[in-house]
């Protein structure tokens, strides 16, 4: 028993008393079973939200950006706000996949495969707005470096929005090889339970003819693992990347050298609020309360305290450089006392409570590891991250160095539209998955069953094995 | 006795499992292959698979990646048709280059990853429309299958096999 052994005092990551078999029937059930009134709630709202949202966009397409809040001042706002958003919230998935597994922390098991689709959803919403935003999407192809038909000219490395176009495909392509790989045994167990004959040529297809050989097994845990040491790296300069958008620029206030380090915290931090908010939903309505429980609600909100923390560091180093370098154009920017009392003074402190304050409750172990408390707070982590970007983007551009320039941002419904839209195609993409593919990894999780199971710790525990 | 036969051994548990494929190799008895619905740490050793090259094949294909970079960002911006962007330097690739670290990391990954998980996929045989080979459907739920050739020993591996604590032993007539 030596090779599973885990010390009994360390509480269980499995509840109940669960076989091998029990696992894979507790995973199929969602799958084979039929879905009930409230997935179909669920998703007629998300879909008419997403159809409302490709409204918005073809209207914006057919007249033109003129269509936004966009000014001459403020050239981009709720979109660029939108995409980093998305993008923030897709950095959980990766980084629970590919850091805690090169931490081998067991816990990540029961939320990696949620947190990965997560991530490629989010991707997808994030990539559509500067798709959008370019006005003539059909010649998005232009930022790859093409030869050039188009006159000689090449696409400009020397730019950060161009840094982000391979940032994010790397992200998005390598993210996806990882959840698939990771799925292919998971859909063969589903393969070969299946007793309908169309679901089993679906999930034959998807399994690409998995086996499960010793040989395959071996080349399959020596992938994850270089895949992961891969894309622990290619997590944190995804983010480092969207923030030199902002921060090779002139701009007081985006003009920073911590806006790497403080933008990848802050898309962990938002990214992990997200896991919260859908796992706390989706474990109850996919029956898997004995394998997300209290502990790795915990765990992800420690995860949460910390990257907050270095956001919360990161704000007060923003304000006090603001303050301290006597510029009154600094006094505009979006962490300044100029901002606190000027015209956007309800965005400065929704962003300080739902970010800053409302997080810091956390700190009671009472409460992290309460559910309801913690979806409450992954909700108010969701609305305070989005409003910093909104803050870094807007207040910035509204006050710029000539006063006689400055200008508000408000946006039009169609921006409001799009935003919408985009939240509806997440959860619509969200729900599909829900309904047919294995949300936890049916392999994986039973590799640490005999460690980490309730039934198996109980048993060492007896026999006085700790 | 034909010499396609094989010994289907299945295991309900994985340390059961390892014993049996050590008390199997101890016998000198040549394991063609082992179906598990996990990975079993340890069992390649115990079964003496050679170890898989994979990682070293990702570290060639991530330093092609970087060459491609280096060359992408050379001909486009420098040979090809250089441009004064934002005043920042055009002369060589060298005085250009801080620029291009993150398209140069990106390249890396991009081509280590995917080119990796490709020779996975090949090396593996597994690709869309491919059929599985596992013989029991029961390897990808909660058994463990030890396949055995048989070379008119079959009485012989049934009762090693069958002290081993098999839960289930089948002759099968391989095709």
């Amino acid at each position: 028993m030596s090779s599973h052994y885990e010390s009994s005092y360390r509480e269980p990551l499995i509840l109940g008393e669960k076989s091998y078999h029990d696992i894979t029937e507790d995973i199929a059930r969602p799958i084979e079973g039929k879905a009930n009134k409230n997935w179909y709630i669920a998703f007629y709202i998300s879909l008419a939200a997403m159809l409302w949202g490709f409204g918005c966009i073809f209207y914006t397409v057919g007249t033109g950006i003129g269509v936004w809040g966009l000014n001459k001042n403020i050239g981009w706002a709720w979109d660029i706000t939108n995409f980093v958003w998305w993008v923030g919230i897709g950095h959980a998935g990766t980084l629970i996949s590919a850091v805690l597994l090169l931490f081998r922390q067991k816990w990540r098991m029961a939320i990696n495969r949620s947190a990965e689709a997560m991530t490629i959803f989010a991707v997808f919403q994030a990539g559509l707005f500067p798709i959008i935003h370019m006005g003539r999407p059909w010649n998005g192809y232009w930022v790859l470096p093409i030869p050039n038909q188009f006159g000689s000219l090449w696409v400009n490395f020397n730019s950060p929005l161009l840094w982000d176009v391979f940032a994010i495909s790397t992200y998005l392509s390598v993210s996806l090889v990882f959840w698939w790989t990771g799925l292919l045994p998971d859909f063969a167990t589903i393969r070969d339970r299946a007793v309908k004959p169309f679901q089993k040529k679906i999930y034959a297809l998807l399994s690409f003819g998995w086996s499960g050989r010793a040989k395959d097994w071996q080349r399959f845990e020596e992938v994850s693992l270089v895949l992961a040491g891969l894309a622990t790296p290619l997590v944190l300069s995804v983010h480092t990347i969207v923030s030199m958008d902002f921060a090779t620029s002139v701009n007081p206030g985006w003009h920073s050298t911590i806006f790497p380090p403080y933008f990848v915290a802050g898309a962990i931090f938002s990214g992990f609020a997200m896991v919260q908010t859908l796992l706390g939903v989706m474990r109850k309505v996919t029956n898997m309360e004995a394998y997300i429980t209290r502990l790795h609600v915990e765990y992800m909100n420690i995860v949460i305290i910390l990257t907050g923390g270095i956001v919360a560091v990161a704000y007060a180093t923003e304000f006090f450089i603001a303050w301290y370098t006597g510029s009154p154009y600094e006094n505009y920017t979006y962490l300044s006392l100029g901002a606190e009392a000027g015209a956007y003074g309800w965005a400065f402190w929704s962003l300080m409570i739902f970010n800053i304050i409302i997080p810091q409750i956390l700190w009671i172990k009472k409460l992290r590891r309460s559910f309801i408390v913690s979806f409450l707070v992954s909700i108010a982590i969701n609305i305070g991250m989005w409003f910093e970007r909104f803050d870094i983007i807007a207040i910035v551009l509204s006050k710029g160095q000539l006063p006689s320039t400055w200008w508000r941002f408000e946006p039009t419904f169609v921006d409001v539209g799009i935003f919408i839209g985009t939240i509806g195609f997440f959860f619509v993409l969200f729900l599909l998955y829900a309904r047919t593919f294995p949300v936890i990894p049916t392999a994986e999780i039973k590799t640490i069953l005999k460690s980490s199971g309730e039934n198996f710790k109980k048993q060492r525990a007896e026999n006085n094995e700790h | 006795m034909s010499t396609n036969k094989v010994i289907h051994a299945l295991y309900n548990d994985d340390d059961i499992l390892m014993d049996a494929v050590k008390k199997v190799k101890d016998e000198h008895h040549h394991i063609e292959e082992v179906f598990c619905p996990f990975p079993v740490h340890g069992l390649d050793k115990a079964m003496g698979l050679a170890p898989t090259r994979l990682a070293i094949t990702a570290f060639f294909y991530g330093i092609t990646g970087l060459s491609v970079a280096i060359w992408l960002t050379w001909y486009t911006m420098i040979a090809d048709w250089p441009q004064d962007i934002g005043g920042k330097p055009s002369f060589s690739w060298l005085t250009n280059m801080p620029a291009f670290v993150p398209i140069m990391f990106e390249l890396t990954v991009f081509f280590a990853a995917h080119l990796m998980v490709i020779t996975f996929y090949m090396r593996s045989k597994i690709w869309p429309f491919k059929k599985a080979e596992n013989p029991d459907p029961r390897t990808t739920d909660d058994h463990f299958l030890m396949e055995i050739p048989v070379h008119d020993n079959e009485e012989e591996l049934k009762a090693l096999l069958a002290t081993t604590g098999a839960v289930e032993i089948n002759i099968v007539d391989k095709h």
